[in-house]
């Protein structure tokens, strides 16, 4: 068929330039294409409104609430500028539980990382079609069902009646248990009821988050310069230290943004699973709701936004942005 | 003398589909060898079967004798510049360079200087503080070059390395990577679907088809003997005649080929001229091409520049030598 009769099956324009659509929406569309900034104006007004009142402006006040103090004798906030609240984090038995956070923070990290890794580089890698589908619904499938439940369920896992316990005595590896169970800061009377338990929850609720910014940073990793590393001499070791983590490491950062903060403010899985010893976000909960101290409750909770405001300023020296 | 690369009987399936099949192959040392094909027959496969990045299904492969199935890329001494050039965005152009002799355990002055040496001899020195993103697509591909050549390999493989290149770019590289060669005299193995390219820089040529060699010679041979029909098709924009065609002018009926330089546009027809008339006319700067149609068979005729061009529409005859006929080995 010739160019003449596709174009001669429908009557062609008469004018070069079409007719205006007429009507509001006619306009409108005119008006956003002649001022596409106008119509970016509108579209973030909303959440930056929200974010800005709403999301800083909280913040601001959390900021503020801190500078604040409790007098002891009557209970009130006494609203003068003062850094003693401050003072007060460093008090032995609040800078534990500042201490006990940041480490089980970090520890929950650098775990989520040595478990992701694996995971996304078969994913980012490997996995095509179906068996990526498989990859997605099995990361985010936890995250559609509820935290709480999550969390019960791994406090059955964990308990002395429980599933992993009565595998550890099949494998005739009880005492291994009980050995483990039997050391100071990590054991307890069983895993839930220990820090290796609560460590155990926080790796599994925060995983997700781990997996899928690795994933998307690996995935971004051409695979023709793992071949060229390989065709330079390196082995895969060599290739991994000098090509891929540091090509991975803005995403590896950005998941241990996640499992890190969150590990920092949680304070449900530190309250279902574990020990008696408090992390900060049972700290900012007991302080503002029963203590009726906002003051500290704040200044706790300032805390976990300075140690990642350093971490970030870290990473960022350390070059993990430098291959966005 | 051992042959720089020695295929034989080699094979390379994915699944059903013969990427290489039963393969033979041998490439001399220190010689520019072009594997030339359409996409999809197979010369990019073997190259990464030279590079280790893929493994025979059958077959044996030999570099310089030893044998190198089963030996991963890290441990052969064989380079590749890659076509899209794959530099590593998070290292400078030094480091990107000294990348090899680093993971050999070279100390760091040791690699930095021959790193320096290498971009000198690409025509780049002093780029090296420069990130591979601040570069251009000619200084990547130098680049590429560079990182290759400091590891000293015993054969260098190119994949396309010209193909993102502009024009005039790609004709100075031609050059340049011609008598790079020939001063290093390392085995350069050069993989391209561009004819032109082959035949000017190889000393070499292998026609590739679906996963198969259809014809292995000098760029002379391959142009003006060519053995099939697909040969001459592809490397020389020959024009392909039918045995019967053949039969009547060359006296054998086999399939022949006639270079488009070689057939003559007359005006005044005589005894022995083919009557055609012109249904195309390209103008090509140094010679214009004409699509003559003639006895249901359509052909490309070459005209220089400045000699009087016919027009589309027009009858016209056409004279050749009878023995600038090349007789096709395929069977009519």
């Amino acid at each position: 068929m010739s160019i003449a009769a596709v174009t001669a099956t429908r009557d062609a324009p008469a004018s070069a330039i079409l007719p205006a659509r007429g009507g509001m929406l006619g306009a409108l569309s005119d008006l956003f294409w002649r001022r596409p900034r106008f119509l970016l104006v509108l579209m973030l007004m909303p959440p930056l409104l929200w974010l800005g009142v709403v999301y800083i402006g909280s913040l601001l006040a959390l900021l503020l609430q801190s500078f604040f103090s409790i007098d002891e004798f009557s209970g009130l906030i006494n609203r003068q500028f003062t850094l003693k609240t401050y003072a007060d984090l460093l008090q032995p038995a609040n800078f534990d539980i500042i201490v006990r956070t940041v480490t089980m923070a970090a520890l929950v990290t650098l775990a989520s990382i040595a478990v992701a890794f694996p995971i996304a580089y078969y994913a980012a890698r490997y996995a095509q079609g179906r068996w990526k589908a498989l990859f997605y619904l099995a990361v985010m499938l936890p995250l559609w069902s509820s935290y709480l439940v999550k969390v019960y369920a791994w406090k059955l896992i964990l308990a002395k009646e429980g599933i992993l316990t009565w595998f550890l005595a099949k494998l005739h590896l009880l005492w291994l248990l009980d050995g483990w169970l039997a050391l100071p800061y990590v054991g307890g009377n069983s895993l839930s009821v220990s820090a290796t338990g609560t460590f155990i929850a926080f790796v599994y609720v925060w995983l997700p988050f781990m997996i899928l910014p690795m994933q998307a940073a690996l995935e971004r990793v051409p695979g023709n310069l793992v071949e060229a590393s390989s065709d330079l001499g390196a082995s895969p070791g060599q290739t991994f230290r000098n090509v891929l983590f540091p090509l991975a490491l803005p995403g590896i950062v950005a998941g241990s943004i996640f499992t890190f903060s969150l590990t920092l403010g949680d304070y449900i899985v530190p309250q279902i699973i574990g020990t008696s010893r408090l992390f900060i976000g049972q700290a900012v909960y007991s302080q503002q709701g029963t203590a009726g101290n906002i003051p500290l409750a704040a200044a706790f909770a300032v805390v976990p936004i300075v140690i990642m405001a350093f971490y970030l300023w870290g990473a960022k020296r350390m070059g993990a942005f430098d291959a966005l | 003398m051992t042959p720089a690369v020695s295929f034989q009987k080699v094979a390379r399936h994915f699944g059903a589909v013969k990427a290489v099949d039963a393969l033979d192959l041998d490439i001399a040392a220190g010689e520019f060898f072009a594997m030339l094909g359409p996409s999809g027959s197979g010369k990019t496969t073997c190259l990464r079967l030279i590079a280790g990045f893929e493994q025979p299904t059958a077959g044996t492969i030999s570099i310089f004798g030893e044998r190198a199935e089963g030996v991963p890329p890290y441990r052969r001494n064989v380079n590749t510049v890659f076509q899209d050039y794959a530099l590593f965005p998070h290292l400078n152009v030094l480091d990107n360079v000294a990348y090899g002799l680093m993971v050999k355990g070279i100390g760091k002055a040791e690699r930095l200087k021959a790193a320096e040496e290498a971009l000198a001899l690409v025509q780049l020195p002093g780029y090296g503080a420069r990130r591979p993103a601040q570069l251009s697509g000619g200084q990547r591909q130098r680049v590429a070059l560079a990182r290759a050549l400091v590891n000293q390999p015993k054969v260098l493989l190119l994949d396309e390395p010209l193909g993102a290149l502009d024009l005039k770019l790609r004709e100075n590289m031609q050059e340049e990577l011609k008598s790079l060669q020939k001063a290093l005299g390392i085995t350069f193995v050069f993989v391209t679907h561009d004819q032109g390219e082959a035949l000017s820089m190889a000393d070499r040529v292998a026609v590739f088809n679906e996963g198969r060699i259809m014809q292995v010679g000098s760029p002379q041979e391959i142009y003006q003997r060519p053995k099939t029909r697909f040969v001459a098709d592809f490397v020389g924009s020959s024009n392909v005649l039918p045995p019967d065609f053949v039969q009547r002018y060359a006296g054998q009926r086999r399939w022949g080929s006639l270079r488009p330089e070689a057939i003559r546009v007359v005006r005044d027809a005589g005894n022995d001229a083919v009557q055609a008339r012109v249904s195309g006319v390209s103008y090509l700067g140094a010679a214009t091409r004409l699509t003559l149609d003639t006895e249901g068979l359509r052909l490309h005729a070459s005209v220089p520049s400045g000699s009087t061009v016919p027009e589309q529409g027009d009858a016209v005859a056409f004279t050749f030598n009878r023995d600038a006929i090349h007789l096709m080995d395929e069977a009519p």
